[in-house]
C-alpha cells in the first residue's frame, strides 16, 4: 500500500481536476470554512447520540454502545453509472432467485453439472428442510445487499451477495436526513435521487409476498433477536418506519395454525415475518433446539403457507462465498445472458491447486472465510505480519474447503474531511434490493462504507470504519 | 399493541417517576441534615426505608450518614431503585419501545440518560447535590413534557401514565408509612420545634410544601398534613389525585379495547375508598393500617394490570 497515488479516486482525476459528478460539490467545499465544516460534524455527532443511532460490538464490553462515524462528503455517483449497476443487480438477484428455487426443487443446475453436487450437499447452510417447500410469491430473498467495488472509471466488481439477513439500509436512510439537516443548500444546487422511500417499498414489497392464509391486510412483524443484537437499533427503526410490529421470539407463538403475537388483547396473526434471526435461531423444533430467540413451530406454519418468512430459509446458499465463484455460470445458467457486473477472481482454496497458489502467494490476497461475514476472521496479506501470515496459513491447511481467496483489489478512494483537509479513502458500496412477485425495486444509491484508516482496505463498522452519504444524481 | 411493549411502557414511566421521587427524598434528607445535625442519621435511615432499600443498604453500609446515603441512592447499581439504575432501565425500556414513542419522547429520554449519567459519573460533592438534584428533575420533567407534547392519547400513553401514577401512589404512600409517626395525634400534641421540621419533610418529600401553605395559610398540622397527601384530589402527589388518573386511563384502555378486566374493579374499588373517606375515619382505624393496606392494594393492582394485559405472558 506503500504507493497511494494508483488508486483511482472518484472526486479527483489523475491531474488533479474535479470529476464530472462532483462539478458542483467540488465548488462548494472549495469554498467552506474548515472551521464551519468542523463545527457541523460535531453537531452531527451529537444527533447520532442523541438519536440512539447507535450499534454494539461484540466482544468489546466497554464500548457497547458506539457510533459508526460519519463522513460529511458524501459520495456521488452519475445517472449512467448508476444505470450499469441497477441493471447488473437486477439481472444478479434475479438469477439467485431462480438458483434457490432450483437448488429446493429440481437442481437442474446440479444435474447440468454446472456447480459440483458436493458444494451443495455438504454445505451447512444448505436447508434440506427447504426441500419442495414453495415460499409464497416464489420470492427467496426479499432483500438483498450486493457489496461492489470499484476499482477504476469504469470497472465495478461484485464483492459478496448478501442475501440472508443484509444490515445497514438505517445507516443509508439516516446518513441523508442528517446531511439534509447539515447542507440543505448542496441539495437544491445538486438533483439528488431520494432514497426515503426504502421503508414505504419495503413494507410493500413484503405485504405484496403475504401468504395464502393472509385475510386482509397483511400484518408485517419484525423480529428481532433482542436489545444486545448489534444491529438492534436498525430493527426497531425499520420496524417503527413501516409501521411494523417489532417483536422477539417470545412475544410469538403457534395459535389455530397461524404464527401469532401477544397483544395486549389476546394472540393476533401475522401474516408477513420479516426476521433478522438466522436460519438456525429461527425455529428450535425445526433447526437449533437450543435456540432461544425464535418461535417452536414456525416452520411447519411456513411449510403450510400460513406465514412469509423475509429472507426464505436456506437462502444462505445462495450468497456462500464458496458459491460466489460460481455466479457467474448461474447467472447464464437461468438468464441465458453474460453477468453484466463482473465477479472479483476468486480461487477456491478447496481445490488442491488453487490451495497451492494461495499459500505460494498469501502476501498479495484477502482470504476469507467461506461463512464468515463483518470482516471477522479474514486476513489481508499485503497489511498482515509474518507471524500472522504462518499462523493464518496453519488455520488454512487444517481446513482449507472453510477459505477462499481473493486478489487485493485496488478499491477506489472518496476523499474524507479530515482536521487537515479531504484525504483520500477507501469506499465499497452496498445498493438494497427489495424483490417481490412483480418487481425487483432498488434504492438509488445504498450504503458507502469507508475505512478511515490510512491506505486501509477494511471497511467494516465492526472494524473501524464508517458510513458516507451516497447521491446517484438525476439524469 | 404487543403485550410486551404495554409492560415496557408501564415500566419505562414508573422507573422515570422513580428518578424523580428518590430526588425528592434526598433533597428533603439534606434539608434536615443541614438544619438538624442531631436527628440526621435517623432521617437518612428512615428516607433508606422509604426508598425500600434498608436490608440492601445495611448490606454494603454501616451507618446512615450523608454522603454513603446519597451515594447509594443515587449512584448505586447494586441498589436496583437508585437514580443510575432506574435511569438505565427506564432507557433499556425505551429503546425497548422505540416504535411506540414519538421521536421527540425517545430523544428526551435519551438525552435525560446522557445527561444523568454524565452528572452521576463520580460521587456528587456536598455542595454539588443542589444542582444535580435539581438537573435530574429538570431532565425527567423534559421527557414528561414532551410525552404531553406529542403523544397521541391512544393505549400507549395510558399504559405509561398508569405506570406512573401507580409509581406515585407507591412513592406517597411510602413516605407516609415511614414517617406516619410524626403524623399521630398523640405525639403532635407536643407540637414541638423537632416536629415542624418533620412535617415540612413530608411536604418537601413530594414538593408540596408550597401548595400546602397557599391552601392553609400557616397552621401547618399533621392532621392536615395526612388530609392533603392521601384525599386532596388537587394535589399531583396525592393518592386520590393519583387515583383519579388510574382509573382514568384504565377507563380509555376499556373503551378502547371494549374488554373489562379485573383490574378495573379492582382500581373502582381503591378510588371509591379513597373518595368516601374522610381523614378523621382514617385516624379512626389507623392511619398506619390504613397506608400499609393501600400499599398492598396498589402493589396487587399492578400485577393485575400486568396479568390483565399480558405483559409477560
Amino acid at each position: 500500500m506503500e504507493d497511494g497515488a494508483k488508486f483511482f479516486d472518484e472526486m479527483y482525476g489523475e491531474d488533479g481536476s474535479v470529476r464530472n459528478p462532483y462539478n458542483k460539490y467540488g465548488e462548494w467545499i472549495e469554498d467552506e470554512q474548515s472551521a464551519r465544516l468542523s463545527k457541523k460534524v460535531r453537531e452531527a455527532e451529537t444527533v447520532f447520540r442523541r438519536t440512539g443511532i447507535t450499534f454494539n460490538v461484540y466482544g468489546n464490553e466497554q464500548a457497547a454502545e458506539r457510533l459508526i462515524p460519519f463522513d460529511i462528503v458524501p459520495r456521488i455517483i452519475s445517472a449512467q453509472e448508476w444505470a450499469r449497476l441497477e441493471k447488473g443487480i437486477k439481472q444478479r438477484v434475479r438469477a439467485i432467485n431462480a438458483f434457490l428455487h432450483d437448488i429446493y426443487h429440481r437442481q437442474e443446475i446440479l444435474r447440468a453439472g454446472r456447480v459440483p453436487q458436493n458444494l451443495i450437499v455438504g454445505n451447512e447452510v444448505f436447508l434440506p428442510q427447504m426441500m419442495g417447500v414453495q415460499p409464497p410469491g416464489n420470492v427467496y430473498t426479499h432483500i438483498v445487499g450486493i457489496d461492489i467495488v470499484r476499482t477504476a472509471e469504469n470497472q465495478f466488481y461484485v464483492l459478496e451477495d448478501n442475501a440472508r439477513t443484509p444490515s445497514g439500509v438505517s445507516y443509508m436512510l439516516e446518513n441523508r436526513e442528517t446531511m439534509l439537516q447539515m447542507f440543505p443548500e448542496l441539495f437544491s444546487e445538486t438533483k439528488v435521487r431520494d432514497v426515503s422511500n426504502y421503508p414505504a417499498n419495503l413494507r410493500r414489497s413484503l405485504a405484496a409476498c403475504a401468504p395464502p392464509k393472509c385475510e386482509g391486510k397483511p400484518v408485517v412483524a419484525v423480529l428481532t433477536p433482542g436489545i444486545h443484537n448489534s444491529a438492534y437499533y436498525e430493527h426497531s427503526f425499520l420496524a417503527d418506519q413501516m409501521g411494523a410490529e417489532l417483536v422477539e421470539g417470545h412475544d410469538l407463538r403457534i395459535v389455530n395454525g397461524r404464527v401469532a403475537m401477544r397483544t395486549t388483547q389476546g394472540y393476533a396473526p401475522i401474516d408477513v415475518l420479516y426476521r433478522r434471526v438466522d436460519d438456525d435461531y429461527l425455529d428450535p423444533l425445526n433447526f437449533n433446539p437450543i435456540s432461544q430467540l425464535g418461535v417452536p413451530g414456525v416452520f411447519d406454519v411456513y411449510r403450510s403457507e400460513g406465514i412469509t418468512i423475509a429472507n426464505a430459509p436456506g437462502t444462505g446458499i445462495s450468497d456462500d462465498k464458496a458459491i460466489y465463484s460460481y455466479l457467474p455460470d448461474i447467472i447464464e445458467f437461468y438468464t441465458g445472458e453474460q453477468a453484466i457486473l463482473e465477479n472479483v477472481p476468486t480461487w477456491r482454496c478447496s481445490e488442491p491447486e488453487s490451495l497451492t497458489y494461495v499459500l505460494d502467494n498469501l502476501q498479495d490476497l484477502v482470504v476469507k472465510e467461506v461463512h464468515g461475514s463483518g470482516g471477522y476472521g479474514m486476513l489481508v496479506g499485503p497489511a498482515a505480519s509474518k507471524q500472522e501470515l504462518s499462523s493464518f496459513a496453519k488455520k488454512l491447511k487444517a481446513k482449507p474447503a472453510g477459505y477462499i481467496a481473493q486478489p487485493t483489489l485496488s478499491l477506489s478512494t472518496v476523499p474524507i474531511f479530515t482536521k487537515k483537509g479531504l484525504a483520500p479513502r477507501h469506499v465499497d458500496l452496498r445498493p438494497f434490493v427489495l424483490v417481490s412477485p412483480n418487481e425487483i425495486n432498488i434504492t438509488p444509491g445504498g450504503l458507502t462504507r469507508v475505512a478511515l484508516k490510512e491506505g486501509s482496505l477494511v471497511v467494516n463498522s465492526s472494524q473501524g470504519g464508517g458510513t458516507k452519504d451516497t447521491w446517484v444524481l438525476e439524469e | 399493541m404487543l403485550g410486551k411493549t404495554a409492560g415496557d411502557l408501564f415500566w419505562m414511566f414508573r422507573c422515570l417517576e422513580r428518578i424523580e421521587n428518590t430526588s425528592r427524598l434526598i433533597d428533603a434528607g439534606f434539608r434536615i441534615a443541614l438544619t438538624r445535625h442531631t436527628s440526621a442519621a435517623e432521617e437518612w435511615a428512615s428516607i433508606i426505608s422509604t426508598a425500600g432499600a434498608r436490608e440492601q443498604f445495611l448490606e454494603c453500609h454501616n451507618e446512615f450518614d450523608a454522603s454513603n446515603v446519597v451515594d447509594f441512592l443515587l449512584r448505586d447499581t447494586a441498589n436496583p431503585s437508585s437514580v443510575v439504575s432506574s435511569m438505565e432501565a427506564a432507557r433499556n425500556n425505551a429503546r425497548l419501545v422505540r416504535t411506540a414513542l414519538t421521536r421527540e419522547v425517545f430523544e428526551a429520554t435519551n438525552e435525560c440518560w446522557m445527561t444523568l449519567k454524565e452528572l452521576l459519573k463520580k460521587p456528587v460533592k456536598e455542595r454539588e447535590l443542589p444542582d444535580a438534584l435539581s438537573t435530574i428533575r429538570r431532565q425527567a420533567a423534559l421527557v414528561r413534557a414532551a410525552l404531553h407534547g406529542t403523544m397521541l392519547r391512544n393505549d400507549i400513553f395510558n399504559f405509561g401514565r398508569i405506570g406512573t401514577f401507580l409509581e406515585r401512589a407507591d412513592n406517597t404512600a411510602r413516605i407516609l408509612d415511614v414517617k406516619y409517626y410524626v403524623l399521630l395525634p398523640s405525639i403532635s400534641l407536643v407540637g414541638s420545634h423537632l416536629d415542624n421540621v418533620q412535617w415540612d419533610m413530608i411536604l418537601r418529600s413530594v414538593s408540596a410544601q408550597r401548595s400546602y401553605r397557599w391552601l392553609n395559610g400557616g397552621d401547618i398540622n399533621p392532621k392536615g398534613i395526612a388530609d392533603f397527601l392521601i384525599l386532596d384530589g388537587r394535589l399531583p402527589r396525592s393518592l386520590a389525585y393519583c387515583f383519579i388518573n388510574i382509573v382514568d386511563n384504565l377507563e380509555y384502555l376499556a373503551t378502547n379495547y371494549g374488554e373489562r378486566h379485573d383490574c378495573h374493579e379492582q382500581a373502582n374499588a381503591l378510588l371509591d375508598r379513597l373518595n368516601s373517606n374522610t381523614i378523621d375515619n382514617i385516624f379512626e382505624i389507623g392511619l398506619h393500617e390504613f397506608i400499609e393496606e393501600f400499599v398492598a392494594d396498589n402493589n396487587a393492582l399492578g400485577q393485575q394490570i400486568e396479568m390483565d394485559y399480558r405483559f409477560n405472558g
